[in-house]
């Protein structure tokens, strides 16, 4: 069993693999265990595992964080499309049209090391405290990686397939439409997976500075009178969500890219 | 300009002939460079690696421009690619995503043909490459000889007036190889269609060929001009007989010499 455990690169027991990643997963929670009850650490800064659990319980009961998860998803969600909806077909225009690239990725390349947050001040001065502003931080700091990645999806489809499409008469739309778009798809899935699971990082940076509501708000609250637990639930639930987003992505993927895998389902 | 351009040729190729500018000087790698093909002929063209043969068959299919000279496709002057000129390069080149029947009606697709059509022409090509039953399956599910069949099939179907095949089998094994050249032979045959076909192998070149025309080494210019004399149709076992190992000798002899300058120089 215990065979290939140094091995580079070699197989090993499937539940090995498993195994590991709980007995991970046991030492954390036990080393949380040891510092809490142990009194080891302050109950003010660490709460015991079962007061995180007690507090969840209540805050779903009396049904308050519904009103927050729903908040906090509709500005990623908006926020994020948005960034898609620009930033996908700007991506697939600049990894195949030299000009477009020329155009765009210079600004972008550069826009995208400029950090989201500190534009915060800016959006707040600009645009105010309210639902824009907070989409405003989610899109800016998805919208560049984004478009960066799809274009660099886009600029990867085989130029054999390209030229091979020109000789059975694929016109310039065509090739778009037929081959670009189909061939680039399946990464630019992948892209959007990857950029979603940001955009709920973003969302609390969205979310500390100046709302009224959602999850950030409500870790920001429970921060200001002293609840270490409530602030770990929140950060549990975004983590939760974002692990459910990863997952309805990579179900779509399956299904929707089936001549990708030998068994073709 | 020593061809009468509406001779009864298919396909004319007048002093082409392509430098690459490159940061260390120019490259010449295809002299001027003249040959002409007849109607239903199949012809090969068989040189060493990087002499340029490849070139001939870009510049024939538009994809890439002559620094000289010119190609006349039944007396009329390329300018860039088009589904006259089918191709079927060695790396297959099909739409990973596209099943087999879909990837052979590509190009009717694009030209607007009926779907009832497109079923009818795809069953025809996929019995004439000998892969019934297989027209729901993914390129990724195939060999890499059925791969080469499909390409072959998929520029067959958008019925074009000469097939340019670079070194299609290249990436077979011997054996796979000997079964496609036969398979091709077929194909060819049936649809009398005219092939302009690149290789490095001598024995294929003279197995399939109307006629072969030997390349030097770079910079690339067509040395001898061989016709095969052996009958048609041919099955394997002509490549043991006396007159194709004459030939075989003789054309080893020719394209050892380049060679042996391709390797020394």
């Amino acid at each position: 069993m215990w065979k290939n455990i140094f091995t580079p690169k070699k197989d090993i027991s499937k539940t090995l693999y498993w195994g590991a990643g709980f007995t991970t997963f046991l030492i954390f929670l036990g080393t949380w265990c040891l510092l809490s009850y142990g009194g080891f650490v302050n109950p003010l800064f660490l709460p015991t595992p079962d007061k995180v659990v007690v507090t969840a319980i209540e805050l779903f009961k009396s049904g308050e964080i519904f009103g927050d998860i729903g908040i906090s998803f509709s500005r990623v969600f908006f926020g994020f499309m948005l960034a898609a909806i620009i930033g996908v077909p700007l991506g697939i225009l600049m990894g195949t049209l030299r000009f477009m690239e020329g155009a765009f990725e210079p600004i972008i390349g550069f826009i995208r090391y400029m950090p989201a947050s500190a534009f915060i001040p800016l959006f707040i001065l600009w645009i105010g405290l309210g639902e824009t502003e907070k989409m405003a931080v989610i899109f800016f700091g998805t919208f560049f990686q984004l478009t960066l990645m799809v274009m660099d999806v886009t600029k990867n489809v085989q130029n054999e397939l390209i030229e091979i499409s020109y000789t059975l008469g694929a016109k310039k739309f065509q090739l778009f439409k037929s081959v670009i778009l189909p061939a680039s798809l399946p990464g630019i899935v992948d892209t959007l997976r990857i950029t979603f699971g940001w955009a709920w990082t973003y969302l609390v940076v969205a979310e500390l500075v100046g709302a009224s509501s959602g999850l950030g708000f409500m870790i920001m609250q429970a921060s200001r009178f002293l609840q270490p637990e409530k602030i770990i639930v929140g950060i549990m639930i975004i983590g939760i969500l974002g692990l459910i987003t990863d997952l309805i992505f990579k179900v779509i993927y399956r299904k929707s890219f089936g001549w990708m895998r030998k068994d073709g389902v | 300009m020593g061809y009468n351009v509406n001779a009864q040729h298919k396909l004319v190729i007048d002093q082409v002939g392509k430098v690459f500018t490159t940061k260390s000087g120019e490259v010449v790698a295809l002299d001027r460079t003249s040959f002409s093909v007849n109607e239903g002929e199949f012809v090969t063209i068989l040189g060493p690696s990087g002499c340029g043969k490849s070139t001939i068959l870009r510049v024939v299919a538009g994809l890439e421009e002559p620094t000289t000279g010119q190609v006349f496709m039944d007396g009329k002057k390329v300018i860039g690619p088009g589904p006259d000129r089918g191709m079927v390069f060695q790396s297959y080149s099909l739409y990973p995503w596209l099943t087999v029947e879909e990837n052979i009606v590509f190009g009717l697709k694009l030209k607007g043909i009926s779907k009832k059509e497109r079923k009818d022409i795809a069953k025809h090509y996929l019995q004439l490459i000998g892969l019934e039953g297989f027209d729901k399956h993914y390129p990724i599910q195939l060999s890499g000889g059925m791969k080469q069949r499909v390409a072959i099939a998929r520029a067959l179907a958008n019925d074009p007036e000469i097939l340019l095949m670079d070194e299609p089998f290249g990436a077979l094994d011997a054996q796979t190889r000997a079964i496609m050249q036969e398979i091709l032979l077929k194909v060819w045959e049936e649809s009398k269609k005219t092939i302009l076909f690149i290789t490095h192998d001598v024995e294929e070149s003279i197995f399939l060929g109307d006629s072969v025309y030997v390349m030097t080494a770079r910079p690339g210019r067509l040395k001898q001009n061989i016709k095969v004399p052996l009958p048609r149709p041919r099955d394997y076992q002509v490549k043991s007989s006396k007159e194709f190992l004459t030939l075989k000798s003789e054309l080893l002899e020719l394209i050892r010499e380049e060679s042996l300058k391709a390797v020394t120089s």
